[in-house]
């Protein structure tokens, strides 16, 4: 089709300029796992070469596995992240779907209220979330962030999946009522399984910012039993300030969890954001 | 749909029940707290109780010398943020996207896939990680310099007032270019082979289809982007905590709202936490994301036209 507009200068400039950004994207990442398998002197005097027999040392996860507690920190980031995840997909279908399937006098109004949260940030409330949980008791508690990334993460995905589920067909769910099914098994058994897709979407559009939330960990759970594993980092970096070994295979540990996800779920990512999921 | 193939009933039940538990922890969580905050704002605690001030604290915020100072040094340095993300992310974005959308592009996917790496890590990780690169004491990055002969330009970036701020804002630049790259390039995704192939028939090709065709009809998604990025950036905190911790040195100069707020909030060294102060910051930091939101609906996007196909 466009095979008049394509040159050969213009295709090698197109990589050039992609390749150039992709090593600038990635770079600092592998310079950090790369030195995180090398020795002090190696770390220092060969920066940019990747670890030889001669530098490669695993002194700096010895000393984080021994160290701090980011197995415990993995876990509670996996409770929380998992938990929230799964309230948000579910109640954010259950509310989508009520307001894409029925019309009700303030289903807009209704609409409109649960949009305002995608774009006032949950963070301006802190002060008043701390007092709340404060007095329900619930500080230094998983249940705590739960909650908050709960709330957070609703608003987004009430809107995603309320306009996916408009596109789910009519005929369907009157063949379901004929039948005499009920309007919630006509939403968990016949709604529910066509918008999974898009339901992956949300998921990936969810995690990545509770996954990597400092704010909330750092002022509603600091304890140690409650930590995740972004506030675990974040203070072990802190503590390790001149122990470069431990400070790159903190980070590397920190990172490689969420890269292995990435390029598993990219592709579900990818397609979501392209087929229009924001817009 | 469903109310008028039905005989009417008095109360439908199921819809209470579908929406119940959403908006249920929605507004617990998320509306409450919020007008709890704006309200804690107008209060003080005076002998372990709150008292009603009125505007004292916003009196205080901007009236006391050290309070105002501070905030107005946090709104600049924020608003230097945003300028930097829009002049320089929202270009290179764009710049990207239109590479990535080009026809036949081999190996366009992994492209995609690597550029959006960065935006998928936490501000630990990035925060760190830069920090590591930008030190004189690892020398990456004069060595780095050194290679393409401007050693001479090295200097610890972090480290220094002028700089601190610009660097720490590339660096956010850095991990956050892969949203505008994605929504840009579903964009232009979008845009159908008929326009551009009419175009194509009037002589309309290379830059030129760029800016006359194809800009225009992304810039609903730019206009979008703009907002998100200022939405993201007048509450932004994480990065500058991790890079350069709460108190947003060297000097103030890398301080912002977000860690003005958690510094009034919770206090820090020399300075003893004042919930009532935080929600008074918190109060600006709404009222100026409000503005920007309002201007964004009531002023850009209704002039955007959106061109259905």
């Amino acid at each position: 089709m466009s095979t008049a507009t394509r040159s050969l200068p213009r295709t090698i400039g197109a990589h050039a300029v992609l390749l150039t950004y992709t090593v600038i994207a990635l770079f600092p990442v592998i310079l950090v796992v790369m030195n995180s398998f090398k020795s002090r002197a190696g770390i220092f005097g060969a920066p940019l070469t990747p670890p030889t027999p001669k530098t490669f040392d695993l002194i700096g996860y010895t000393t984080v596995f021994g160290q701090g507690d980011f197995l415990h920190y993995f876990q509670n980031s996996l409770v929380v992240t998992v938990a929230s995840l799964f309230f948000v997909l579910l109640f954010g279908a259950m509310a989508g779907f009520a307001l894409s399937e029925y019309r009700f006098r303030g289903n807009t109004m209704m609409g409109l209220y649960l949009a305002l949260g995608i774009m006032i940030p949950i963070r301006l409330g802190t002060v008043a979330i701390l007092q709340l949980m404060v007095a329900s008791g619930l500080v230094n508690t998983l249940t705590a962030l739960i909650l908050v990334y709960t709330a957070q993460g609703l608003p987004l995905a009430i809107f995603i999946l309320s306009e996916f589920m408009k596109q789910v067909s009519d005929d369907l769910k009157n063949a379901g009522r004929i039948d005499g099914l009920s309007e919630y098994t006509i939403f968990f058994r016949l709604v529910l399984p066509l918008v999974r897709p898009s339901m992956a979407t949300v998921a990936v559009f969810t995690m990545i910012p509770i996954w990597n939330d400092l704010w909330f960990p750092l002022i509603l759970a600091p304890s140690e039993e409650t930590k995740t594993v972004t506030l675990g980092a974040q203070l072990f970096l802190g503590q390790f300030v001149t122990n470069w070994n431990a400070i790159l295979a903190a980070l590397s540990l920190a990172i490689l969890p969420v890269l292995v996800l990435y390029v598993i779920f990219s592709r579900q990512l990818i397609r979501g954001i392209t087929s229009g999921a924001v817009k | 749909m469903a109310a008028q193939t039905r005989p009417k009933r008095p109360i439908r039940w199921h819809i209470a029940v579908f929406l119940a538990p959403a908006v249920l922890v929605y507004t617990a969580i998320m509306i409450l707290p919020l007008a709890g905050t704006l309200q804690l704002s107008l209060f003080r605690n005076i002998n372990q109780s709150q008292v009603f001030v009125g505007m004292d604290n916003f009196r205080t915020l901007f009236g006391d010398p050290n309070w105002s100072a501070g905030f107005w040094n946090a709104l600049r340095n924020n608003v230097w943020f945003f300028i930097i993300h829009m002049l320089v992310q929202n270009p290179i974005g764009v710049l990207l996207a239109a590479l990535l959308s080009s026809p036949r592009l081999r190996f366009a996917a992994f492209y995609r896939t690597a550029i959006f790496v960065p935006t998928i890590l936490s501000f630990v990780i990035v925060g760190f990680a830069w920090k590591l690169i930008l030190s004189p004491l690892w020398g990456v990055s004069p060595h780095l310099l050194d290679l393409v002969g401007l050693k001479s330009l090295f200097t610890p970036w972090l480290g220094k007032e002028q700089y601190a701020l610009t660097a720490l804002s590339l660096v956010s630049v850095w991990q956050f270019i892969g949203i505008p790259m994605m929504l840009i390039y579903a964009a232009l995704l979008s845009i159908p082979d008929e326009v551009i192939e009419a175009a194509e028939c009037d002589g309309v090709t290379g830059m030129a289809q760029f800016w006359k065709i194809k800009l225009p009809l992304i810039l609903p998604s730019i206009g979008i982007i703009s907002i998100l990025t200022f939405v993201g950036n007048f509450n932004a905190f994480d990065l500058i905590y991790t890079a350069q911790g709460a108190l947003a040195g060297p000097n103030y100069s890398t301080d912002i709202l977000g860690t003005f707020l958690y510094r009034a909030f919770f206090g820090f060294q020399l300075q003893i936490g004042d919930p009532n102060m935080g929600a008074a910051i918190a109060t600006m930091m709404f009222l100026i994301i409000l503005a920007g939101v309002c201007v964004y609906l009531f002023l850009i996007q209704t002039r955007l036209r959106r061109y259905q196909f």
